[in-house]
């Protein structure tokens, strides 16, 4: 859920709206913010299963080191979701393992 | 390395409080900085922290963490700091940097390098600490005061030192509940007027206690929490089950020094600053020619301590580079030197600055 009144840092500022695909479903975000912010906002927060025991992750850092939140994103797997940020029209997909690369980019 | 070159004067690893710190202070003596930096805007950790600082006057006590990266941001502005953002340093070897930007690599070459890559949070682990929501104290942090999204609805914290302290609040701020903060030490690790102020909202910091078990289908849905003795062991019959959506990790940072291993650094094994940290002098230079360090990358320590330092590192370097006389530059270093020493000052200061001595005075400098 998005914090829209902060005691301390205010109102959330107006961003622009986007559409992001994910595993086939439309979610509204906002441009730029991480992918995994949006995911998060929207109530995701499984975002991959490991490889040999097809177990669930979701955000574990946050600032890129640990990549427990990696995703296939526009064909492209193992992007790491909390800080890439949000474009209109992505397509991301729950990564399973390693993930595949998708045929055509 | 990559076919194209670039040249830079100055290059600061990492745009967080002490990387800027570096850049500010350095560009305002003429030096030509430009700061790499992973992510899509500079600051580090500085935007997450929304609590007042604590300190002296002249540390900025009593500003917010996001005001002081504003204005740090502002003052590199002002100096001609250039910044490149999105930006990985994957390589360093003596005065060159490899670099990636937006899918191509570069080479940079440079005269003096700062490598202020800050730290990462210690992981945990016990049964269900890979389910989703488990996560770092400070990632729910990124998340709540940054991107202005609740990582969850119902926390507990494992870990009461400042930042599981501080954190805990920040939840309540995001209204998040937090069903408690369990310590495994017998008493409160944090600041006690942080330890107040989450006590005065109800939440239960329960002290010789751990986490055993995070529990949930795909998700952390419930936590079980006990009471330990003194050796650590759980004291059957005082398990308890808390319904949690999230429970975040607060047990400590480590120094994000790949690059300086990278670099063929000298380190020491100093727990009390996180764990292996670059040995460096008293001007912030680590054991190899031309690179400093400067921040939590050289220690574990606060936003205050690594802005110092930073500017110590930027000081040190603009003499260096003959952009300040050594007279004026000592005066100023000298003075920067006090601001650290009152800043490691108190219980939790004391054995900080004594093992920062260790390092300073370790012979491997000379």
């Amino acid at each position: 859920m998005r914090i829209f009144y902060h005691p301390i840092l205010g109102k959330l500022e107006e961003k622009r709206k986007i559409t992001l695909e994910v595993d086939g479903k439309k979610i509204a975000a906002y441009e730029g913010e991480p992918i995994a912010a949006a995911l998060l906002a929207a109530g995701i927060r499984v975002l991959r299963m490991s490889p040999k025991r097809e177990e669930p992750r979701g955000v574990f850092c946050a600032i890129g080191r640990c990549t427990d939140c990696v995703m296939i994103v526009d064909g492209q797997p193992n992007v790491r979701t909390c800080v890439t940020p949000a474009r209109d029209g992505m397509k991301i997909q729950t990564q399973k393992g390693l993930g595949k690369w998708a045929k055509k980019l | 390395m990559g076919k194209e070159t670039m040249n830079v004067e100055l290059a600061v690893v990492g745009g967080g409080p002490a990387g800027l710190a570096v850049a500010a202070k350095a560009a305002s003596y003429g030096v030509q900085v430009t700061v790499f930096d992973e992510n899509e805007r500079p600051g580090g950790q500085l935007f997450k922290q929304i609590h007042k600082f604590f300190g002296s006057k002249e540390h900025q006590a009593g500003i917010r963490g996001h005001d002081i990266g504003y204005s740090l941001l502002s003052q590199c502005e002002e100096f001609g700091v250039k910044t490149m953002l999105n930006t990985v340093v994957w390589g360093i070897e003596k005065n060159m940097l490899g670099i990636q930007n937006n899918g191509r690599t570069y080479t940079i070459k440079t005269k003096k390098t700062i490598i202020a890559t800050g730290a990462s949070e210690n992981p945990l682990c016990f049964p269900g600490w890979t389910l989703s929501g488990v996560m770092g104290a400070g990632a729910a942090q990124t998340m709540m005061n940054v991107h202005r999204v609740q990582p969850g609805q119902k926390a507990l914290m494992v870990g009461s030192g400042n930042v599981g302290l501080i954190v805990s609040y920040q939840l309540l701020l995001a209204g998040i509940k937090v069903a408690a903060i369990v310590e495994a030490l017998p008493k409160i690790g944090g600041y006690m007027v942080h330890a107040a102020k989450i006590r005065r909202t109800g939440v239960p910091i329960l002290t010789s206690a751990t986490i055993c078990e995070a529990r949930g289908e795909n998700e952390v849905e419930e936590a079980v929490i006990a009471s330990i003795d003194e050796k650590g062991n759980v004291m059957e019959g005082t398990q308890r089950v808390l319904p949690v959506d999230l429970i975040c990790i607060a047990v400590g940072l480590r120094p994000l020094a790949e690059l300086c291993w990278m670099a063929g650094c000298k380190f020491m094994f100093l727990p009390v600053l996180g764990d292996h940290v670059p040995i460096h002098d008293e001007n912030m230079r680590s054991t190899v020619k031309d690179i400093y360090v400067a921040g939590d990358v050289a220690g574990i320590e606060e936003a205050s301590t690594a802005m110092e330092e930073g500017r110590l590192a930027g000081i040190a370097v603009a003499e260096e580079l003959g952009y300040l006389g050594s007279e004026e530059a000592d005066e100023k270093k000298n003075l920067a030197r006090k601001r650290l020493e009152s800043l490691r000052l108190g219980p939790f200061g004391d054995t900080r600055a004594e093992a920062k001595r260790k390092l300073t005075e370790s012979e491997v400098n000379r």
